[in-house]
């Protein structure tokens, strides 16, 4: 008897990797990017092992593991995870953490490190990757020995998705990866329950909503990251309001719904940025007021009361003092609005913002040539509701925000808040094996020089990217403000390269196209989005575009430029 | 511009003082003061933390200290439903001439020589923070050598606890 519980008692141990990769696939995790290293060798030992359960996705660098399980996590909601070795491993992985942590999205990022006793040694690739990291993750865990491992990881999983998600680092020896522990598995981890909002918050609300005429909902990534989007709408219909959103709040609503105005802010649609400064209030669902969405801080929305609903109470009176803040899941609240407020209709609000909505469409450029605006109104026409859309960072990345129409939320995937230029293809890559499907990734030949080698994990698991690249040859929105604010001296942002990008996408394994006419993209672009791997298209246009309507930095809606002056 | 002070019980954790002392420094926050020790439960610390600022900083102090995961719970201590008490060691010049002066403020001051030798002596003193500074400025003119102040400890009047006077 004896002899046979202790027989027991070996079969149940297992070593810390081991348990590792049993604990994610307990967590219901079905994908990790990542790469190995020497600290890690015994994790991916396992997950040769567990290959079946899990699968590894091997990139080409560490960032772009991050900016993987980051699109993975934004377009599918789940928690993204990635793995790196210690040292460089782990210091690669830090801006897609940072970019995770800017956008609030939900990643478990795993790193190697050198054995305890070797800890604070200088050791051969040591690095202090929870020091680094401690002012860019939610929280993070230097695990030292084995018996904590196991709900570490599930502590790790909880926080990454409770609340306001955000990325979570958990930082593990490699002595506690070898080491031997018991392992049961348990449930997949339930995030903290949702805050509920006070009662007497929501009569603030109600009565500050009952008494505007000139109504704004305002959504934030918040809107999207908990589900919102009909609430939102919901809230508009009954109180005759108008929706706009901030760049993270894209695709919330969809574009087509008639109260939706698009972007406000430095890059903003005209109409929604005009709609935002007259309205008299302005309920806020999910976002943080930064310097691009507001602008001059003294200047914003002058007429209007605030209601900021966030879920992370440290966002209220933030940027911005609310005139009433409500920490409150944001569903749980929008509902509990909904039922209180008056069903009411704002005939002259709506004819105002009716009046800034023709103003705007006197601004769209009408052109047959190679444009941004001609360009994302192909990929609108070749793509399905079902496809996400990723960026990089510049001029391309707000003409998509402006241009790019939406269907269902979770389908616009880009950096917002760090704008991580090198973000677009990992997470592109992210988002396709998310949904299981195709990704389209819009990006400039100045971002796309950052990251691009991940064109070989594309070529390498024929990941149906479809990639889009705007190229001017000059890194665009430097040179606009250049252009705009520093007489024009166009420092180190021209480009003179040589780069060959379609014979480089074929290098790597890709087919490669170069467009020069619209038609010709059109037709390459319907053939990109049914063919089953990646496909790369260049598109040629004019080094001089502009981001238009701007708010120059610190400037208000008297400030608003909407159209090109000078050259 | 107020002096505000707040109790934080925090989880005794691997880099909880870095932790939390980084949230301060990334966010600007300036900090005068901030004590930890251990508490009557080993699992956690008592942190103190002293600061100037109008209510907008006290509240995103707060708000940020209440979000971390390792922040178990914080209270505000008013000044007037609060103790609050720091200790100062003093390492002051003796001499012949000043022996004497020196110990008439020890005296009035209610502090102790703890160390003593004819050039020098170090005198401890505990007290409100203004009682310190008071104490450290009339003896400054007898010679400083050194001074090492612990920070402020405070706790709130009563029979409540943090426990179950939390603000978080």
């Amino acid at each position: 008897m004896h002899y046979e519980l202790y027989l027991c008692g070996e079969i149940m141990k297992f070593s810390g990797a081991e348990i590792l990769v049993r604990t994610l696939i307990e967590q219901q995790v079905d994908v990790v990017f990542g790469y190995p290293g020497g600290q890690v060798i015994h994790i991916y030992d396992r997950l040769y092992e567990h290959q079946d359960e899990l699968k590894h996705i091997l990139v080409a660098h560490e960032q772009g593991a991050s900016h993987a399980a980051d699109g993975y996590a934004r377009s599918t909601g789940k928690v993204g995870v990635c793995i790196a070795t210690s040292g460089p491993g782990a210091t690669n992985l830090v801006t897609g953490i940072a970019t995770a942590y800017l956008d609030s999205v939900p990643m478990v990022a795993i790193t190697g490190n050198v054995s305890n006793d070797l800890i604070g040694r200088d050791s051969f690739q040591e690095v202090d990757i929870t020091g680094i990291t401690m002012p860019v993750t939610k929280h993070n865990f230097f695990v030292s020995k084995v018996e904590d491992l196991a709900d570490t990881i599930r502590e790790a999983f909880r926080l990454a998705k409770s609340g306001r998600p955000g990325p979570v680092l958990i930082d593990i020896p490699k002595d506690v990866q070898i080491a031997q522990y018991d392992y049961e598995p348990e449930s997949v981890v339930e995030a903290f329950d949702k805050i509920p909002p006070k009662a007497h918050k929501i009569e603030s609300a109600i009565k500050l909503i009952n008494e505007a005429k000139k109504p704004y909902i305002y959504c934030g990534g918040g809107t999207i990251s908990s589900g919102a989007s009909d609430e939102v709408k919901a809230l508009a219909d009954k109180i005759d309001a108008v929706i706009g959103c901030s760049f993270m709040g894209l695709s919330s609503i969809e574009t087509s719904n008639e109260r939706f105005l698009g972007m406000q802010g430095m890059h903003g649609h005209y109409a929604s940025s005009m709609a935002q400064h007259n309205a008299d209030l302005i309920i806020t669902v999910g976002a943080r007021f930064s310097d691009r969405a507001t602008g001059n801080k003294a200047k914003y929305a002058p007429q209007a009361k605030i209601i900021h609903i966030d879920t992370d109470k440290a966002e209220i009176d933030k940027n911005i003092i609310a005139d009433l803040g409500i920490c409150s899941d944001l569903k749980l609240a929008l509902s509990q609005i909904i039922e209180g407020v008056t069903k009411v209709e704002h005939p002259e609000w709506i004819q105002t913002v009716k009046d800034f909505i023709t103003e705007e469409e006197k601004h769209v450029p009408v052109s047959e040539k190679m444009n941004p605006y001609n360009i994302l109104q192909v990929i609108n026409k070749c793509k399905t509701d079902d496809i996400p859309v990723a960026t990089d960072v510049g001029q391309h990345q707000m003409w998509t925000a402006q241009f790019c129409e939406f269907a269902k939320p979770r389908k616009f995937i880009s950096s917002g808040g760090l704008g991580t230029m090198g973000f677009g293809l990992g997470a592109a890559i992210g988002s396709a094996i998310g949904v299981g499907g195709k990704s389209i990734l819009v990006t400039g030949d100045g971002s796309f020089g950052m990251c691009l080698n991940e064109l070989a994990t594309a070529a390498s698991y024929n990941v149906p990217v479809v990639i889009v690249m705007m190229n001017n040859g000059v890194l665009g929105m430097v040179r606009q403000w250049q252009n705009l604010f520093f007489n024009q001296h166009y420092s180190n942002t021209v480009l003179d390269r040589k780069t060959d990008f379609v014979r480089l996408a074929e290098a790597f394994g890709i087919k490669g196209y170069r467009c020069t006419e619209m038609a010709d993209f059109e037709k390459t672009m319907k053939e990109a989005v049914d063919a089953e791997g990646p496909v790369f298209i260049e598109c040629f246009i004019d080094k001089d575009e502009m981001v238009l309507p701007m708010l120059p930095p610190g400037g208000s809606m008297d400030d608003i430029i909407v159209e090109r002056v000078g050259n | 511009m107020d002096r505000h002070v707040l109790s934080v019980f925090v989880r005794n954790q691997y880099g909880v003082l870095a932790r939390i002392s980084s949230m301060f420094r990334r966010r600007g926050f300036n900090i005068d003061s901030l004590t930890v020790g251990e508490t009557e439960n080993p699992e956690y610390s008592r942190m103190t933390v002293t600061f100037n600022g109008d209510d907008a900083v006290k509240n995103q102090i707060v708000r940020q200290l209440a979000k971390m995961p390792d922040v178990e719970c914080l209270t505000e201590l008013e000044r007037a439903e609060s103790v609050s008490r720091e200790l100062v060691l003093v390492k002051i010049k003796n001499s012949k001439e000043s022996r004497q002066d020196i110990m008439s403020v020890v005296d009035i001051f209610r502090a102790k020589v703890v160390d003593y030798s004819t050039e020098a002596m170090i005198v401890e003193i505990t007290g409100e923070s203004s009682k310190i500074d008071a104490f450290v400025d009339l003896v400054a003119e007898f010679g400083i050598i050194e001074v090492c102040r612990t920070g402020m400890v405070a706790l709130k009047r009563g029979n409540g606890s943090i426990l179950n006077e939390n603000d978080k």
